[in-house]
């Protein structure tokens, strides 16, 4: 008998996790609340088994989230029994920091970037573990499954260490640390077929409903609260909408969608034509706009 | 990634279950430099309509030199990236792809060609199941294409596809075709594939990509993707002799004790019994946990939990393995080593070596030969360069538990770890084990003064501070001390006073004690170094040739005067013990500076004037000193 494709993806993401544990000090699991962050918080639950994850879970909150990922987030820990710890720029909010205000780019660098290394060297963590796959985006492709950061917690693309077979080199320098992508080689379908082989809770806003949204530079940017500006020329229309991926409200596109069950989701996906992160407006705004901000340190 | 199929399935489960229980080939493709191993990917990704939209249409956003032939898209530039990779039009690093076709899935690796990134080819061939190895038509087989073709026999795959590519531009001749494929397996003979299926294709133009191409008539086998989704694969591990690396203990309380892992080969079930392999233990497996239940069985590739009935002593590194199957454990054995750093490999040199889960220092013994891979013919060799294959003894500090490479992938590969750069430097298969009798053991190696201080990360140095008495040496020297200290350096502090208590007690102050207490504290500080050590000598040493017979005792470079330079009147008005009060008075006879001379050094590493200054700011200006000196090395 093989084992089965879900199962293998499964068996290396716990292994890596594994990894982590026995060979850093200081680990501690980035968790953006989004699809990729359950499946990963899930496969820890399952990693430590029968004990519970040996580290804390993080999130940096760029106060831009949507409400509902909030909500979710302050749920989730008491319903499973992790440690979650919430970090914000607070620099970022005095200067009344926001994607309206100063732009897609100064915004996801000084509360994103900025507020994660912040978090990082707060803590002191030595390794964090993030739910980034290789087929979202082709900087990632080519992204190891464990990835050094200097002292500045860059990103060298060419610099990236040899990765062979299952043999991880974890050793880091004084100051480094490491970023390490346990559902590196998941695809977005694997993704949803493991949550719902594994009925693990996703954030209703994956699923369709009617919302309010207005269309805006060729995205559906959903009204999330009163911060949201509303130009003389635009209607704000109640459409029924889902979201593919999850970040900061005005900055992620809905799209148009009947599928209100993860097996909706999965038969939508046999036919959907677009990638997953054409709805995310910071993988776009500059030529190699991902490979800059992972080099500064985003993830 | 999106899906061949345009209609939805209705009974959308069943078509999960089928689509989870399809096969995966792993492959990468490998050959020169622009053979067009991005453009076949790419090319594969778009005739088999798995590019998304937004994907294609941002290609036109990415401005490339390369990619200025007219209005076709650079295919290229789908795999490609990286910045640095779409300014020079080549591939830089290893990218992953994901394929699915209604018969199968694929984790496909597109590598670079460059030799000098061969690391990154390595990278993606050693969990790959196959290798596509492409050969421009018109170039024929290159240097490229046979040390690509080596690598991958080296790395244990068993099959390969030649494409003989850009079969277009000469004209899909078929005798053109037919003399490379013939040229190819004269020279792959030695290499032992299983299999090698050439195709003729044009990536750029997707002829015998995903079908058959009307251009080549004579060519009558299958498209590539058809051939893909089509060959056996080898049966997985299962059949092999059950391996389990032990990753960590767990231990969430005192009632339960498991051992966590991925097992590397074969099946095992409860109650089978078990051995650890590094103490011979002898046990069974009284429960497989994992977080869905208890199972009964479990084979290769799961990650699990197992409890055994017996308390043993098994961690991280060790292996749970078959009784009557076992894995070697040695501390010598035989390996091909791939090396991947500009620094090349040294024997004597001491490394980190690490497995799946165990790491040990280890040296090189003997490099036995190095591997021409244009030739296959062995040479001899005192180091092997960047890129070079080389076959090697090893000796590591405690035994290992392996197999050999070619029983086992997972249990008999290691990488060689650069204990200052933390860089992966080198990865290993082994062959072997050595046998006792030919043992050079590890304790009887030498062990000299640089594989001490690479232990300690650092580089061996004696510091002379030289002043008067007050000028502020042993107060820096602290500090320095502090700072080495906090950095995790091996220092240590010879401190005059502190000397003359002990090793020099015996000696006074005339001109001759004091040559013979400079002496001693010299010879004691090239011990010290020789051990590795920064050693901090605080003496006044006064006189030139003294200073000059303490400089001649160490090696080149690693004697650092510094001149700790204050004036008389300062020290005198410091005066810290009271010295130079009674020195004044006349109450102590041949006292530097004022009773006896104090011969300034002419030509010190390091000058430090000391007045207007804090010696926390000075200490910190001897140890950047120190790091640019190692940076240099």
């Amino acid at each position: 008998m093989t084992l089965i494709h879900l199962r293998r993806l499964e068996a290396e993401a716990i292994h890596v996790i594994r990894e982590v544990v026995a060979t850093f000090s200081n680990p501690v699991v980035l968790y953006s609340i989004g699809k990729d962050s359950s499946v990963l918080l899930h496969l820890a639950m399952k990693a430590f088994y029968p004990a519970k994850p040996p580290f804390p879970f993080l999130h940096v909150d760029t106060k831009w989230k949507f409400r509902e990922m909030i909500e979710f987030r302050d749920r989730m820990p008491r319903e499973l029994g992790f440690d979650l710890l919430v970090h914000v720029n607070q620099d970022g909010v005095d200067q009344g920091m926001g994607p309206f205000t100063h732009g897609s780019n100064v915004h996801t660098h000084v509360m994103k970037t900025m507020g994660l290394r912040q978090a990082l060297e707060k803590y002191g963590f030595t390794a964090a573990l993030a739910g980034a796959r290789r087929d979202e985006e082709k900087s990632r492709a080519k992204e190891r499954i464990f990835s050094i950061r200097s002292l500045q917690h860059g990103w060298d693309p060419t610099r990236q260490r040899p990765e062979m077979w299952k043999t991880y080199n974890t050793r880091v320098g004084q100051g480094e640390t490491m970023r390490i992508f346990p559902l590196s080689n998941w695809t977005e379908f694997d993704i949803w077929q493991y949550i719902l082989r594994e009925e693990i809770p996703i954030v209703s806003l994956y699923f369709a409903a009617r919302r309010p949204v207005v269309k805006r530079d060729g995205m559906l940017i959903m009204v999330d609260d009163e911060r949201m500006p509303i130009q003389p020329d635009e209607k704000v229309l109640e459409q029924q909408v889902r979201f593919r991926t999850l970040g900061c409200y005005p900055l992620t596109g809905a799209v148009e969608s009947e599928a209100a069950t993860v097996p909706d989701i999965l038969r939508e996906m046999l036919t959907v034509r677009t990638s997953e992160r054409q709805s995310r407006l910071i993988d776009t705004d500059e030529v190699g706009a991902m490979e800059k901000k992972k080099r500064e340190g985003y993830f | 990634m999106s899906y061949v199929q345009s209609i939805p399935p209705h009974d959308i489960e069943a078509h999960l279950a089928q689509h989870d229980h399809k096969s995966i080939l792993r492959f990468f493709t490998c050959g020169s430099v622009d053979d067009g191993k991005s453009t076949l990917i790419g090319r594969l990704l778009y005739d088999a309509k798995l590019i998304f939209e937004d994907q294609l249409a941002n290609l036109g956003r990415v401005g490339s030199p390369g990619a200025a032939n007219g209005k076709e898209i650079d295919l290229a530039l789908l795999l490609d990236g990286l910045e640095a990779e779409r300014e020079q039009g080549i591939t830089i690093d290893v990218a992953y792809r994901y394929i699915t076709t209604s018969k199968r899935k694929f984790i496909v690796a597109d590598t670079p060609g460059h030799e000098e990134y061969t690391r990154n080819m390595v990278t993606g061939a050693s969990t790959a199941d196959l290798a596509i190895i492409l050969i421009d038509s018109r170039q024929g087989i290159l240097q490229q294409t046979r040390r690509h073709s080596y690598i991958a026999s080296l790395l244990g795959i068993r099959h390969v596809v030649l494409a003989v590519n850009k079969i277009d531009l000469v004209g899909f001749q078929q005798q053109v075709y037919e003399e490379i494929v013939a040229d190819y397996m004269v020279f792959a003979k030695e290499l032992g594939f299983a299999s090698i299926r050439p195709i003729p294709i044009s990536a750029r133009d997707g002829d015998n990509v995903i079908s058959a191409s009307a251009n080549t008539p004579w060519y009558r086998g299958a498209a590539l993707l058809e051939y893909l989704e089509a060959v056996e694969l080898d049966p997985m591990d299962q059949a092999k002799p059950f391996r389990f690396p032990v990753q960590m203990v767990m231990r969430p309380n005192a009632d339960f004790r498991g051992y966590a892992g991925q097992i590397a080969s074969g099946r095992i079930s409860v109650g089978d019994p078990v051995v650890v392999a590094k103490s011979g233990q002898r046990t069974s497996v009284k429960a497989i946990v994992n977080y869905d239940g208890e199972l009964a069985t479990a084979g290769e590739g799961e990650a699990v939990t197992l409890v055994l009935a017996d308390e043993v002593d098994a961690s991280r590194g060790n292996m749970l393995v078959a009784p009557g199957a076992r894995p070697f454990v040695a501390d010598q054995f035989q390996a091909h080593v791939i090396w991947f750093d500009s620094s090349p490999m040294l024997p004597g040199r001491s490394y980190i070596l690490r497995t799946e889960t165990d790491s040990v220092s280890a040296m090189v013994t003997a490099l036995k030969h190095q591997v021409n891979i244009n030739s296959c013919i062995r040479e001899a060799a005192k180091s092997l360069q960047m890129n070079e294959v080389g076959v090697c003894n090893i000796s590591t500090q405690a035994p290992i538990a392996f197999d050999a490479y070619t029983d086992n992938r997972a249990t008999g590969n290691f990488i060689i770890v650069d204990r200052v750069t933390n860089a992966t430097v080198g990865a290993g298969l082994i062959d072997f084990p050595l046998r006792r009798a030919d043992n050079v053991h590890w304790h009887a190696l030498e062990v000299n003064k640089s594989a001490r201080s690479a232990l300690k990360n650092q580089l061996p140095a004696v510091l002379w501070f030289t002043g008067l008495s007050g000028s502020g040496k042993s107060t820096i020297a602290n500090e320095l001390d502090r700072i080495l200290h906090a950095q995790g350096k091996h220092a240590y502090l010879l401190d005059g006073d502190n000397v003359r208590h002990g090793l020099n007690r015996d000696l006074g102050f005339t001109e001759e004690d004091r040559v013979e207490n400079i002496r001693r504290v010299a010879e004691v500080a090239k011990l010290m170094a020789d051990a590795g050590l920064i050693v901090l000598v605080s003496f006044i040493s006064p006189f030139r040739d003294e200073r000059r017979m303490a400089r001649e005792l160490m090696d080149e470079g690693e004697f650092i005067e510094i001149f700790v330079d204050t004036p008389l009147d300062e020290c005198a008005r410091r005066d810290p013990k009271g010295l130079y009060e009674k020195a004044l008075a006349g109450r102590i006879a041949n006292f530097t500076g004022v009773s006896s001379p104090y011969e300034a050094p002419e030509n010190p590493e390091l000058h430090i004037r000391t007045v207007g200054q804090e010696p926390s700011d000075l200490a910190l200006a001897i140890e950047e000193f120190l790091e640019r000196r190692m940076e240099s090395k």
